[in-house]
C-alpha cells in the first residue's frame, strides 16, 4: 500500500516537473519569437481587448464586493478596539499590496487564461494549428506571442482598476454605512500608501500574466483527443495557472519583504 | 521530383514508419493507400515537414528538407499547399480571409490583387461567391473544396490531400474526385493523395503505393495494382474481411 502511494506521488511529481521543463521551453521560444518580426501589433490589440476590455465588468463585480465584504471583516475587529479610522489604511494596503494583484489574476486566469486554452487546444485537434505551419506562419508568432505580450500588459492595467474599485466598495461601507467622514477617509488612505505599495503590487502582475498565457498556450497545444481532451486541459490550465500565481506571489512577497523592507 | 528515403518515424516507442522509401515524379499524381491509422496522414506531414523523421531523407526539388533552417522550410512551404482530412479552416475567419490567408500573413499582394486572388482560387474549386461566409455555414464537402481553394491560393508546385473524400457524400466524393483530377490537368502540379477509397484512387492516381506496417509493400500505377498478386494489396483493394491483414 505505501508502494503505491509513494508511487502515485512520484507520479505526479514527475508529471509536474515535466510541465515545468515544457513550459520553460514555451517561454523561452516565445521572449525568442516576440523580438523577432513583423510585429502584427491589430493581432496584440485584438488579444489585448479580450483580455483586458472584455474582463472589465467581472473585475468590477469582484473587486468592489471584495472592497465590501474587507471593510466590514475589519470592521468588525477595528469597533472593538475603538480604531474605525484604521480601516481605511488596512483596506487600501491590503488591496494594492496583496488581494488586488492576485483576485485579478485568479479572475483573468479563470476567464481569459481557460478560453485561450480551450481555443488552441480545439484548434489543435481539428489541425488548424497544422495548417498555420503548412501556409509558412509560426503558431508561435501567431497565437503564443500576442497573447503572452498583451496578458503582461493588460494585468497590470486591470489591477490598477480592481485596486481602484475595491478601494471604492470599502469607501462605501465606511462612509455610507459606518459614518466616517469621506475626506478623513481619503486622506488616511493616501497617507497609507507610498509609491513602493503601488510597486511591489503592479510588479508581481507582469509575471502573472506571462504565467497565464505560457500555463494556458501549453496546455492548448498538448491537448489530445477530442472535446474530452479539451475539458482536461482546459481545467489544467486553470489549476495549474491558480498553483503557479500563488508561488509567484509568495516569492515575490517575500523578495519584497526582505529586499525592500 | 519528391524522394522520400528510409524515413522512419516512431511516437514514444510505437513505431508508425520502418523505412519508407517512394519517389514521385514531377507533375504526377501519386496515391498512397493503406488502412485507417498505418500512417500515412503522418508521411504526409512529413513531406510539408511538420513532423521530422527520426532517420531518412525527405528531398524535394533537390534539397533534403529534414535538415533546412526554418526560414528555407517556410520558403519550400509556400510552394506546398495541403488540404487536410477535416479542411482545418480557422474558425474564426471567414471563407475569404481562410483562402487568403496565406497571402494575407506573407503580404504578397495589395487588397484588390487579393480580393481576385481569393475568388480566383474559389472559383477553381466551383464556389464563387461564398467569401463573406464563415466555415460554420458550410456543409463537410464544401469545407474540403473550400480547404483546396486555400491551398491553390498560394499557387502551389505540390499539392497534398489527407483523405479528401472521407466523410462526404459518394456525389460530393466524385465531385472531389473530378476537381483534383481537372486541377492536375490544369494546373500541372505534383499531387500526393493519401486516402483508402479505392474508387477515388483509380479515379485520381497515376501511381499507386500501398503503405503497410510502416512500409511501402507495393507500387504501381492502378492497372499494375489493380492485378497484383499480393495477397495483402489483393486484400485490401478489394475490401476483403478475410485474408492476411487482420483485424489488429
Amino acid at each position: 500500500m505505501f508502494d503505491n502511494f509513494f508511487i502515485i506521488i512520484g507520479r505526479h511529481i514527475i508529471s509536474f516537473l515535466y510541465f515545468l521543463g515544457g513550459l520553460g521551453n514555451l517561454a523561452f521560444k516565445t521572449i525568442y519569437f516576440s523580438f523577432i518580426p513583423p510585429y502584427k501589433k491589430g493581432r496584440i490589440f485584438e488579444q489585448a481587448k479580450k483580455a483586458g476590455l472584455d474582463s472589465l465588468p467581472l473585475v468590477s463585480l469582484i473587486a468592489l464586493f471584495i472592497g465590501f465584504i474587507f471593510a466590514l471583516q475589519t470592521a468588525y475587529f477595528m469597533q472593538r478596539i475603538g480604531s474605525e479610522l484604521y480601516i481605511a489604511s488596512l483596506v487600501a494596503l491590503s488591496i494594492v499590496r496583496e488581494l488586488g494583484p492576485v483576485i485579478t489574476a485568479l479572475v483573468v486566469a479563470g476567464r481569459v487564461g481557460a478560453a485561450i486554452t480551450a481555443e488552441i487546444g480545439s484548434m489543435q485537434v481539428t489541425e488548424q494549428v497544422d495548417a498555420l505551419e503548412t501556409l509558412a506562419v509560426s503558431p508561435m508568432k501567431y497565437l503564443v506571442v500576442p497573447r503572452f505580450l498583451a496578458l503582461s500588459l493588460m494585468l497590470p492595467l486591470l489591477t490598477i482598476y480592481a485596486d481602484a474599485v475595491g478601494i471604492l466598495g470599502s469607501y462605501i461601507i465606511c462612509v455610507f454605512r459606518l459614518g466616517i467622514s469621506s475626506s478623513i477617509y481619503l486622506r488616511v488612505t493616501a497617507e497609507a500608501l507610498f509609491y513602493k505599495d503601488l510597486f511591489t503590487g503592479l510588479f508581481k502582475t507582469i509575471f502573472f500574466g506571462m504565467i497565464i498565457a505560457l500555463v494556458s498556450c501549453y496546455e492548448g497545444f498538448n491537448v489530445k483527443g477530442g472535446a474530452e481532451g479539451v475539458g482536461q486541459a482546459t481545467t489544467r490550465s486553470v489549476v495549474f495557472s491558480f498553483i503557479m500565481i500563488i508561488i509567484a506571489d509568495s516569492i515575490f512577497t517575500a523578495l519584497f519583504y526582505f529586499i525592500f523592507p | 521530383m519528391i524522394e522520400i528515403l528510409g524515413v522512419e518515424k516512431n511516437f514514444n516507442g510505437n513505431i508508425v514508419l520502418r523505412g519508407v522509401d517512394l519517389k514521385i515524379d514531377r507533375g504526377s499524381t501519386c496515391v498512397i493507400i493503406g488502412r485507417s491509422g498505418c500512417g500515412k496522414s503522418v508521411l504526409l506531414k512529413h513531406i510539408v515537414g511538420i513532423l521530422k523523421p527520426d532517420k531518412g531523407k525527405i528531398i524535394i526539388n533537390s534539397k533534403d528538407i529534414v535538415h533546412l533552417s526554418e526560414e528555407d522550410l517556410n520558403a519550400l512551404r509556400l510552394k506546398i499547399g495541403m488540404v487536410f482530412q477535416g479542411g482545418a479552416l480557422f474558425d474564426s475567419m471567414t471563407v475569404g480571409e481562410n483562402v487568403g490567408f496565406g497571402l494575407i500573413e506573407h503580404n504578397h499582394t495589395s487588397d484588390k490583387e487579393l480580393r481576385e486572388t481569393i475568388e480566383e482560387s474559389l472559383s477553381l474549386v466551383g464556389l464563387s461567391g461564398i467569401a463573406s461566409l464563415m466555415p460554420s455555414d458550410l456543409s463537410g464537402g464544401m469545407k474540403k473544396r473550400v480547404a483546396l481553394a486555400r491551398a491553390l491560393c498560394i499557387k502551389p508546385e505540390i499539392i497534398l490531400y489527407d483523405e479528401p473524400t472521407t466523410g462526404v457524400d459518394p456525389i460530393s466524393a466524385d465531385s472531389i474526385n473530378e476537381l483534383i483530377k481537372n486541377l492536375h490537368d490544369k494546373l500541372n502540379v505534383t499531387s500526393i493523395v493519401v486516402t483508402h477509397d479505392m474508387k477515388s484512387a483509380y479515379r485520381v492516381g497515376d501511381k499507386l503505393a500501398m503503405l503497410y506496417q510502416g512500409k511501402i509493400i507495393a507500387q504501381g500505377s492502378p492497372n499494375e495494382i489493380q492485378k497484383t498478386e499480393d495477397p495483402i494489396v489483393h486484400q485490401f483493394i478489394n475490401g476483403l474481411a478475410h485474408g492476411p491483414i487482420t483485424e489488429t
